[in-house]
């Protein structure tokens, strides 16, 4: 195992807990009860209202406030946003894991480090961040506050660790003997790469592009400082929301939050799906 | 530790592309992470220790980083018992429905932080939540008080304590609590004796995430909080409220305070967890 696994978001298999196991006894039943109604009127309920919430004004009402001109402006460009920064993550995060599993050169604790910062430093403070070396008084020069690319920036930052951390384990228990034996039949190291390593690695890569690109969906706090939250410019989904909490209209706020919620779902579903599809495998 | 470096030998490692792929990534972390982490270090100590001191000699700040630690802590507590008894659960016993539980318990991670304030205000609002007006009427207030705030706080750091201590137990195997148990040992002595010694590095790592995760909740906490001055404002409330009144060196400070936090956070675990998988 690699030094550092701070994020979510471990190699598929991992934590699936199997099959078997006792069967409950009177305490551990009690346990579950107790547990499953915690996780009940903290988790479950809640998101069940937003649910109810937006079904309140029927098909239509929920239809009417996704589809507001304001509204969509801010679902597209969450989304639209959310996919490119995970086509970075998956380049960059699998490079980034490569180079920490493979190469060692003085420094590499530090990089390490960097790479688990953006998952606990306070999305406020990763706004404020990358605000004063991105932001006005940029000892760059370039000042990218208020605008879409600091949308980017901000999702780019915060979900920096996803795809490296769930790739980099994956990557330091592959057998180096099957490499070898493809360089000794005469694969060049592209070939090496696309037809021994990608394969073992894609069901990692996966996972953490979905983690990745559900984080940045949903982010908000980085965004606060830095984006200025210009409607149908820089405005995103969850600011959104956050506005039609504040002006006291609920239903709306809901609307928008099935969407988001609906594809956190579908990224759980799709995880669960790799996590499955390897075990089979392995 | 040892598999990496004898890998690092191994041909492909040797090769010249490596400096190149070395140099992309170094220079990818520093303009992401790097460079602006340092800039709000030396923004924070731009003239001296004074911005520091101004922050923490302000009552407000005090209260709130004291609001801060206090939620925080709680929400730690709740969610290492939580953790620990369903990890048990999900790795040692088989119930119906343990694969959906399984699931949904990693929902919380890829939740909007705004739309876990939302469920919770729709919820338990005192106005017109589900339950918020029930228990009002009984005297407690959660939306707009430290018990909500505590709620947003343990939702968003749910899963942490599970995801660290699952593959422990798994990897554990239950052999040695067959053997305390046949020994006569009940649930209790065998948990304490024999189970929580040996997940004891998962669970603390599980505990200093949620740890600084929980500390740096914004947008949960933001929506259930009201943000009352003096009374339900968080450190990063007030580092929000800061820079839009145009006071960028307190919010700087308080920043740093927190991102310093974080970082100590993330170096205790690096700096442990090589130690206990040598």
């Amino acid at each position: 195992m690699t030094s550092t696994t701070l994020v979510p978001g471990r190699p598929a298999g991992n934590r699936r807990p199997a099959r078997t196991g006792l069967p409950l006894t009177r305490a551990s039943g009690l346990g579950l009860g107790v547990a499953t109604l915690w996780f009940s009127l903290l988790v479950l309920i809640p998101l069940s209202a937003v649910a109810v919430t937006a079904s309140g004004g029927g098909w239509d009402g929920f239809w009417q406030a996704v589809t507001d001109a304001q509204t969509s402006a801010t679902i597209r460009l969450t989304v639209g946003t959310a996919l490119l920064v995970t086509l970075v993550n998956i380049v960059m995060g699998t490079l980034i894991a490569w180079v920490l599993v493979r190469d060692r050169f003085f420094g590499k604790r530090a990089l390490e480090v960097l790479i688990d910062v953006p998952f606990a430093l306070p999305t406020i403070v990763a706004g404020l961040v990358l605000l004063s070396l991105y932001g006005p008084n940029s000892p760059l020069g370039v000042n990218i506050a208020n605008t879409r690319i600091a949308v980017f920036l901000a999702f780019l930052f915060v979900t920096l660790p996803f795809v490296v951390r769930t790739v980099q384990p994956v990557l330091a228990e592959l057998d180096p003997q099957a490499e070898e034996a493809a360089a000794s039949l005469g694969a060049g190291r592209y070939t090496t790469f696309r037809r021994i390593i990608l394969p073992s690695v894609t069901p990692a890569i996966a996972a953490g592009a979905a983690l990745s690109f559900a984080r940045a969906v949903g982010e908000y706090g980085s965004l606060v400082l830095l984006s200025g939250n210009l409607p149908m410019r820089t405005e995103v989904a969850s600011v959104r929301i956050l506005s039609s909490i504040e002006n006291d209209n609920p239903d709306s706020a809901a609307a928008v939050a099935v969407v988001l919620l609906a594809i956190s779902l579908a990224v759980i579903v799709v995880l669960d799906v790799i996590q499955r599809r390897v075990m089979r495998r392995g | 530790m040892a598999d990496r470096s004898t890998l690092a030998r191994t041909p492909i490692g040797r090769r010249p592309g490596r400096y190149v792929l070395r140099l992309v990534v170094t220079a990818y972390l520093f303009f992401l992470v790097a460079w602006p982490l340092y800039l709000v270090g030396r923004n924070t100590f731009a003239d001296g220790f004074a911005s520091l001191a101004d922050v923490l000699t302000d009552p407000d700040v005090v209260h709130a980083l004291r609001l801060t630690v206090v939620i925080a802590v709680t929400a730690v507590v709740i969610n290492t018992v939580f953790g620990v008894g369903i990890s048990l659960l999900l790795v040692r016993y088989h119930f119906p429905g343990k694969r959906a539980l399984n699931v949904l318990l990693d929902m919380p991670l890829s939740v909007s932080p705004i739309v876990v304030g939302l469920a919770l205000v729709l919820v338990y609002g005192g106005r017109d939540g589900w339950f918020g007006p029930t228990l009002e009427a009984a005297g407690l207030q959660i939306i707009f008080a430290v018990p909500g705030m505590v709620l947003a706080t343990v939702f968003v750091a749910l899963p942490l304590v599970i995801r660290e201590v699952v593959p422990v137990l798994q990897e554990l195997g239950d052999e040695q609590e067959q053997a305390a148990r046949s020994l006569g040992a009940n649930a209790l002595q065998t948990f304490r004796r024999i189970t929580l010694p040996s997940i004891k590095w998962g669970v603390i790592y599980g505990v200093v995430l949620s740890l600084a995760r929980s500390l740096g909740e914004f947008g949960a906490v933001k929506v259930v909080s009201g943000n009352v001055l003096g009374e339900t404002r968080t450190s990063t409330l007030v580092v929000e409220e800061k820079y839009l009144n145009f006071d960028k060196a307190g919010a700087y400070a308080t920043a740093f305070l927190l991102a310093l936090v974080a970082v100590a956070c993330i170096i205790v675990v690096s700096v442990l967890r090589p130690k206990e998988e040598r």
